[in-house]
């Protein structure tokens, strides 16, 4: 079966060649396949990532963007209500001062008055009594001797008209 | 695709001529001295299948067409080299060279030390009943046509990859033209046969391996198909030679957790004096098959397509050349179909035998888990 026996100078050659051929090809022809295969793979990968790290920074600064105009808004908002409020309150403290002076104004006023009048009253009592004396001294002058007893009874009288 | 397949039927139609102008040299001679004898395709096919220390075209005997070969010898007395043409297309035995004092006969491809005499055929060798020579063989280290077909093999994949290595340089880094039909090859090679069998962490350092591997075999396939008569990949011991760099690579790579599967294997104790050898056994199965597959594929593949196109000249010497020309559509377009089957076998054997040595180192380099 020469077929299948296989010859020794042939088992020489092929392994020979086989491996020269593997330093040769591995050296000068993988090697240098393989880095730029792998090289443009990894350069095509990178900028596919790249692409899509673009794509997510876009979207995150347009996210960014319309948050901080939000926020511009609800900040604007509040100012806005808190200056309405503040506004609000002054008026309504300024009209509760005003309502507290005029009261005080008018209580202070009205004792005035009370004063006034009790001291005009007073006066007018004396004026009263002095020319009730008078009238009474020119009415009676004559009839009465004693000058300190008339006194007396008009003083009296007088206290009982006290005026009201 | 088309323009690949019409280039093949071209080669083949060439091969066919080839093989007529050859074939029919017996065929004519044996049908003028006795008609009734038929024509017998099995020599015309083994020489074909068999390797030799010359390239041949066409002719028979002494009207050969072919390219000898130097014939390398190594003898008792020291290496001895002579060119085949030095036989003058003996295969017989029947011309002795003499070199270093010592004389040299060839039968049958293979080279003898001659007798001093010649026999009553004119033989030189002496055979048995059964027509085995018994001379003492000197050890054969001749380029023979399979060497050459190696060489050639190895020109190409020289020529072709260094190129498309410089390429990628030139057109930074962009395949173009033959760049272009090769890359997807060596992509192929590396993700679906080295990645996908060996795993992602230790794929790469077995890459070029398996690169060489799989173009050397898929090179010599497509040589073997060509009308220069080449039969490389169906040579027992190219195959054995593959195989055997498959099992040192395996073996080599090998880690802790592949040797205990061998030698420890997880199995009840008392399977393991059955295991163990099973397991030794089928580290050397697994490349055999290797060795066999690729040997017994490329081989059949060819004594196919030879028998087909013997059919010709058997219908010729049984029926005449009549019969002759009326079989010849049909044994081409039998042979044109297995011609184009066999360029599919060329890629798929070269793919299989690449894919296992894949699956074998990756099974040796797999982690516990």
């Amino acid at each position: 079966m020469d077929l299948v026996t296989p010859s020794i100078g042939l088992i020489f050659w092929t392994t020979l060649a086989f491996v020269v051929l593997l330093v040769l090809l591995r050296k000068f022809a993988w090697k240098p396949i393989l880095t730029a295969v792998n090289e443009r793979e990894e350069t095509i990968s990178n900028a596919m990532n790249a692409a899509e790290e673009a794509k997510k920074e876009m979207a995150n600064l347009t996210a960014s963007n319309e948050r901080l105009l939000n926020e511009a808004r609800e900040e604007r908002d509040a100012l806005m209500k808190e200056a309405r409020e503040m506004k609000a309150e002054i008026v309504a403290k300024a009209k509760e001062e005003a309502q507290g002076e005029g009261e005080k104004m008018i209580a202070n006023a009205k004792a005035t008055i009370e004063m006034e009048r009790k001291s005009a009253i007073a006066d007018l009592k004396n004026q009263v009594a002095a020319l009730s004396i008078d009238i009474a001294e020119k009415v009676v002058k004559g009839t009465l001797t004693g000058d300190d007893k008339q006194k007396a009874l008009v003083n009296e009288l007088v206290e009982e008209v006290n005026l009201n | 695709m088309f323009k690949k397949t019409s280039l093949l039927t071209i080669v083949f139609a060439v091969s066919i001529l080839f093989a007529k102008s050859s074939a029919p040299a017996v065929s004519e001679n044996n049908s003028e001295t006795k008609k009734s004898e038929s024509y017998n395709p099995v020599p015309m096919i083994m020489h074909h299948i068999a390797d030799a220390h010359e390239i041949h075209f066409w002719g028979e005997g002494e009207n050969s067409v072919s390219i000898p070969l130097p014939i390398i010898l190594w003898t008792n007395n020291g290496l001895v080299s002579f060119m085949n043409s030095e036989f003058h297309h003996d295969d017989e035995g029947h011309h002795v060279v003499e070199k270093k004092g010592m004389k040299f006969a060839k039968a049958h491809g293979k080279i003898y030390y001659a007798n001093e005499n010649a026999d009553s055929h004119g033989s030189y060798i002496s055979h048995d009943e059964k027509g085995h020579s018994q001379n003492a063989k000197p050890l054969d280290f001749s380029i023979t046509k399979s060497v050459v077909g190696i060489f050639v093999t190895m020109i190409i994949l020289l020529l072709v990859f260094t190129s498309v290595a410089r390429s990628y340089k030139t057109n930074g880094g962009i395949p173009k033209k033959l760049t272009g039909w090769m890359e997807p090859l060596v992509v192929f090679v590396r993700d679906d046969i080295a990645k996908e069998n060996i795993g992602e962490a230790k794929y790469k350092k077995f890459v070029p391996f398996l690169l060489s591997i799989f173009f050397f075999i898929l090179v010599l396939n497509i040589l073997g198909l060509t009308p220069l008569g080449f039969n490389v990949t169906g040579n027992i011991a190219v195959t054995l030679v593959l195989a055997l760099v498959s099992l040192f690579v395996t073996l080599k790579s090998a880690n802790k957790n592949y040797w205990g599967h061998i030698f420890n294997p997880p199995v009840p104790a008392a399977l393991k004096p059955i295991m163990i050898p099973i397991e030794i056994v089928g580290i050397f199965t697994k490349p055999f098959a290797l060795m066999i597959r690729l040997f017994a594929n490329i081989t059949a593949g060819h004594i196919v397509i030879l028998s087909l196109i013997s059919l010709i000249f058997v219908a010729q010497a049984g029926s005449g050349t009549g019969m002759a020309w009326s079989v010849s559509p049909a044994a081409f377009a039998l042979t044109l179909f297995i011609f184009v089957l066999e360029v599919l076998v060329a890629f798929l054997q070269a793919y299989i035998f690449t894919l296992l040595t894949a699956l074998f180192v990756g099974m040796s380099v797999e982690e516990h888990h």
